[in-house]
């Protein structure tokens, strides 16, 4: 029997889910309400301290593992909502979703490890 | 040959229930988008200061704050449903449903405190 691959792509998602669910409110509060409208201070964002990060290996790795799971969870879920909306998925989509997501994930690779 | 396909349109629409359904999975357009603006914050980052800067400068405009803003809504709303559905998600454990529940929100609450206080 051909194995199904469907554990890895919820995994992925599951983490996804679990990692927006702790950390997206807040993360999205200040990256893109408090730092922008001046709330927090933009120092916070600052490029100095964003380069630093991205310098950093465990800044990489937090970078990386934010955008890769985020995509994944969100290409996902929107793979699956579109049957809830009455669009037939079929195995095309589902690669396209995926290999968006996995894309993304790789573009952030190669920048982490070429760009800083 | 041509089956029957049951429409499929506007069935959300008739029982609130469907509607925060619906609304609940909308937060993943929203997080696939600022995982996007985050990709390209990362590009504009390696491509120098001027780059960067600008944006920075334009995450401040009226519609980048108001998707934020909608955002935030809708992944805290995420977060919410999350760990309300836990107990139905994780393996049987004899741990009672609502302590599971409890104890998600708590982690929300200590891993936000966590983020805010590390930037």
């Amino acid at each position: 029997m051909k194995r199904s691959n469907k554990p890895i792509f919820w995994s992925l998602f599951g983490a996804g889910g679990m990692l927006s669910a702790l950390i997206g409110p807040m993360l999205i509060f200040i990256t893109g309400i408090a730092v922008p409208t001046g709330l927090m201070s933009r120092e916070t964002m600052g490029y100095e301290r964003m380069l630093a990060l991205a310098r950093n290996g465990f800044g990489k790795l937090a970078i990386f593992t934010l955008i890769t799971l985020f995509l994944f969870h969100g290409l996902h879920r929107m793979y699956h909502s579109l049957h809830d909306l009455g669009v037939h998925v079929g195995p095309g989509l589902k690669g396209a979703f995926h290999g968006f997501a996995a894309l993304g994930g790789l573009a952030a690779a190669l920048l982490l490890i070429l760009g800083f | 040959m041509k089956t029957y396909m049951r429409p499929m349109t506007g069935w959300w629409k008739r029982n609130p229930f469907y509607l925060w359904y619906m609304l609940r999975e909308a937060s993943c357009v929203v997080i696939t988008l600022y995982a996007l603006i985050m990709l390209v914050g990362l590009a504009r980052l390696a491509e120098g200061e001027v780059r960067y800067e600008d944006w920075l400068e334009r995450l401040s405009r009226p519609w980048a704050v108001a998707f934020h803003v909608l955002a935030f809504v809708l992944v805290a709303y995420h977060s919410w449903t999350w760990f309300r559905i836990m107990p139905k998600t994780l393996p049987r454990i004899p741990i009672p449903d609502a302590a599971i529940v409890a104890a998600g929100v708590g982690a929300i609450g200590v891993c936000s405190a966590l983020l805010w206080w590390v930037t």
